[in-house]
Formats: C-alpha cells, sequence, structure tokens
C-alpha cells in the first residue's frame, strides 16, 4: 500500500512536515514529490533520520522519493 | 568530510565533480565551513570599514538601498549596499552552474510582500535581521542575546502555524524570464552604485555623508564577499531563521551548526581584529529598550518563518529563480521606506552629556509592531489547509 505525497511547489518546510507526517502513519513505502534539490535534500535528510531508506529518481526537473522502512 | 575537497586532483567528469560538491555542501561539514566563512568574512568588512557590529545586515543593508534611491529620507542610512547586489547574483551563479536555476512565482504574492514589509519594520524597531543579531552578539552587544530571545519566540509560534497546517499554497513553475527579473534589478543597482548618477538637484542618487550609511567598505571588497557568499549559501541553504525553526520543528540541528559557526568565528574573529566591546548599554548602532528589542524581533521572527526564509535566504532563493522570494525582498525593501518615513524605526542608546538616553521605538513603532503581530496572527490563523 503506496502513499504518496505530493509536496511539488511548495515551499520550506513544508515537504517535510508532509513526509513525516506520511511516515508516522506507517503505511510504506512513501512516494514524495518535490520540485527542488533543497526539497530532495531536506526530505532525505529527515527520513534517514528516522531510520528509513531512501531511493530517489529523477523525472526531468521533479524528483521522486521512495521511503522505506 | 573536508578530505572531499580533495577530489579536483582526480580525472573524472564536470557532472561527477558537480554532484560530489553538491553532497558535501549538503553535508554538516559544508554547513558548517560555510557559517565559519560568513563569520570571518562579516567582521573583516567592519575592518574594511562597514558600520561596527554591521558586518553584514540583511535588513539594514536593504534599508540604506532604500535610502540611496530615495524611498526614505533618513539621511544618515543611504547608501546602495553591494553585498546585497552579491547575495543575489552570487547566488545566481551557483544556482546557474549547478542546473538548479528555476523560474517558479505564484504561491500568494501579495502575503510576502505584507509579510516582508512588516518583517522590516519589526527588525527596524530591533536595529538587525538574525544576521546582524549574530554579528552583534559576536562583537559582544548582549542586548542581541535579547533579541534573539524574541526571534526564538517568533519562530516558535510561526512552527506552530506550520504544524497545524499553515501554507501560502503551492508555486508554479514559469518563464524563465521571471526568475531574472531580481537580479537584473541588482545589475541596475550596482550601475548606479558604481556610476552614482544625480537625477535632480538635491535629488537621488543619495550616500549618506555621515552616519551608519556613511560606513562602509570599498565596492569591490563588497561587492565580491556578497557574490561569494550568495554562492556558497545557496550551495548549502544556509538560513538563520531555519536555524532555529529546524530545532523546534524537528530536532534537526543542520542549519543551526552553520549558524553556531558564524557565531563562534566572528567572536573570534572579532577579538583578533580587536572589535570585541562586552557591554549592554550604548553599544554601536543598537538600543537596550529589552521590551522592544524581544518585540520587534518576535514580529520578525514570526514573518521569515510564515514566508519560509530568513532575509538572506530570501535573497539566495530569488537568485535561483524564485519570484515570490524576489517579492518579500520588495517587500522588505518598501518596508524599510515605511519604516522610516512614518518614524517607525528605534533610536539607538545614545549618551547625552555623559548621561545614557535608551533607545527604542516611538509610539508610532510600537503601534506599528503590535499591528504586525495582529497582521501576522491572521495570515497565520486564516491561511491553514485541513490535512
Amino acid at each position: 500500500m503506496t502513499t504518496t505525497v505530493d509536496a511539488r511547489g511548495l515551499s520550506c518546510p513544508q515537504p517535510v512536515i508532509l513526509a513525516q507526517k506520511a511516515i508516522a502513519n506507517g503505511k510504506f513505502p512513501v512516494e514524495v514529490l518535490v520540485d527542488t534539490v533543497t526539497s530532495r535534500e531536506n526530505v532525505r535528510r529527515m527520513a534517514e533520520q528516522l531510520g528509513c531508506k531512501v531511493s530517489i529518481t529523477q523525472q526531468e526537473d521533479e524528483f521522486k522519493l521512495v521511503i522505506a522502512k | 568530510m573536508p578530505a572531499d575537497f580533495l577530489f579536483w586532483a582526480a580525472p573524472q567528469s564536470r557532472e561527477v565533480h558537480l554532484e560530489r560538491l553538491t553532497k558535501f555542501f549538503a553535508s554538516r561539514w559544508g554547513i558548517i565551513l560555510v557559517g565559519a566563512i560568513i563569520g570571518i568574512l562579516g567582521p573583516m568588512l567592519q575592518k574594511l570599514g562597514n558600520p561596527p557590529n554591521m558586518g553584514i545586515c540583511v535588513a539594514c543593508f536593504e534599508r540604506d538601498i532604500a535610502g540611496a534611491l530615495g524611498l526614505h529620507r533618513a539621511n544618515v542610512v543611504q547608501y546602495i549596499r553591494p553585498e546585497i547586489i552579491g547575495f543575489v547574483l552570487g547566488s545566481m551563479a551557483a544556482a546557474l552552474l549547478f542546473r538548479e536555476f528555476k523560474a517558479r512565482a505564484g504561491s500568494a504574492p501579495i502575503v510576502r510582500f505584507v509579510l516582508g514589509a512588516f518583517a522590516m519594520i519589526g527588525a527596524l524597531v530591533f536595529l538587525g535581521c538574525p544576521w546582524r543579531a549574530g554579528f552583534r552578539l559576536a562583537g559582544g552587544d548582549l542586548t542581541a542575546l535579547v533579541g534573539i530571545l524574541g526571534l526564538v519566540g517568533g519562530i516558535g509560534t510561526g512552527v506552530w502555524f506550520l504544524r497545524s497546517g499553515y501554507s501560502l499554497g503551492r508555486s508554479q513553475k514559469t518563464y524563465s524570464a521571471v526568475g531574472w527579473i531580481l537580479p537584473l534589478l541588482m545589475v541596475g543597482l550596482l550601475l548606479l552604485a558604481i556610476f552614482k548618477p544625480v537625477f535632480s538637484e538635491g535629488g537621488p542618487i543619495f550616500f549618506s555623508e555621515s552616519g551608519p550609511g556613511s560606513l562602509h567598505a570599498p565596492l569591490l571588497a563588497s561587492l565580491g564577499i556578497g557574490l561569494l557568499i550568495g554562492f556558497l549559501a545557496q550551495r548549502t541553504r544556509f538560513c538563520t531563521m531555519g536555524a532555529v525553526r529546524d530545532v523546534i520543528l524537528m530536532k534537526d540541528f543542520h542549519l543551526l551548526s552553520g549558524f553556531g559557526a558564524l557565531l563562534v568565528f566572528a567572536f573570534l574573529t572579532n577579538l583578533l581584529l580587536d572589535q570585541f566591546k562586552l557591554g549592554y548599554t550604548a553599544m554601536p548602532i543598537a538600543h537596550s529598550n529589552l521590551v522592544w528589542n524581544i518585540l520587534g524581533m518576535l514580529l520578525a521572527g514570526l514573518a521569515y518563518t510564515l514566508a519560509g526564509g530568513c532575509p538572506g535566504r530570501q535573497l539566495f532563493l530569488a537568485g535561483e529563480g524564485d519570484g515570490d522570494s524576489a517579492i518579500f525582498v520588495l517587500g522588505m525593501i518598501t518596508g524599510a521606506g515605511i519604516a522610516h518615513n512614518f518614524n517607525l524605526a528605534a533610536k539607538a542608546d545614545a549618551m547625552v552629556d555623559g548621561v545614557l538616553k535608551v533607545g527604542g521605538p516611538s509610539t508610532f513603532g510600537m503601534v506599528a509592531v503590535i499591528l504586525g503581530l495582529v497582521v501576522c496572527l491572521a495570515i497565520g490563523f486564516t491561511m491553514r489547509q485541513k490535512a
């Protein structure tokens, strides 16, 4: 059961807050869509600090982070 | 790790080099290094001529620009500060080089303008942005601690709104030209700073002949240091508001370690340059009015948090194409005009015949801060999305 968080166009720190809430819900994997490198790095850092695994794919100038426990 | 710098020796493609640099700048060591560099360069700018405990102050310098253009007529704070120009253009250079320049806009611009204006009014009641609060503290000015207390309170309030769903909505990807507008405005300012045209008798461009506006490092030094800091801050996302926000929001000390490095290295540089002077009253371009130091920074901190970045960070974001941050910057410059035209900005402590005259804002300034707090709270309460 995949949870998808569309955080494109949202400014700091909203992508992180939304991703954090999705992780807390515990429905993995959590997919997070972002459109800046800043948001990508912030979400990745937060997820890794929570002990999750993060894989990132780039689609044109957007990023998809797949967060797994 | 700093050892990552060694990669330049390796024969690899440009892309790989850039990617590794990006990783380094995103690391803990990256942000600490950049905080330390800013901490050293700030006091050096003072040595080169910038006002005391004002190596870099984004709010004060934007206020000086407003004055130079004649948007206010406080004749002691008028100068086109090349540091601000450098911040935007340095960030743009970094964003272009690393392919992160991306024009975007449309996330409640009018709200960002208002937040910028009130952020400036709050900053001018304290007499500095968070950057200057750091440089004031590192120069021994203990009133900065009081301001930082207010700043933390304002950011904490903003975090509460963020947690309860506050959002200014999504920005949209847009024409590249949108992202170029503020950088080009900065190029225009640079030309005005270099050629100093006089547009009419007794008219702009104004350059202070006394007071803080008359104190400045040589143009090339200010511009060069501004460009360097803009470049590095774009890479590391250095943000003084984010530093506090991330700790309150999620116990993330990443950005705070950068601001901490700024404080430590600015303190050490001040000691070395003999610029450290410990005190609470009559400190350079500061006042010791406890309540209004707190409330001014409380307002500014809340406005920065609701807008998603400290004044410096807004310049760096504008440099990488963020049109909404550019609007915040224009809001701050407008706010500076309002603050001085309507006598809202605080007066510094003064020694009159050997007697301390404690400074602070006028009654108008006090009312403006309260009004600003009410407006910011209204923005916070009414702009929340239900999860």
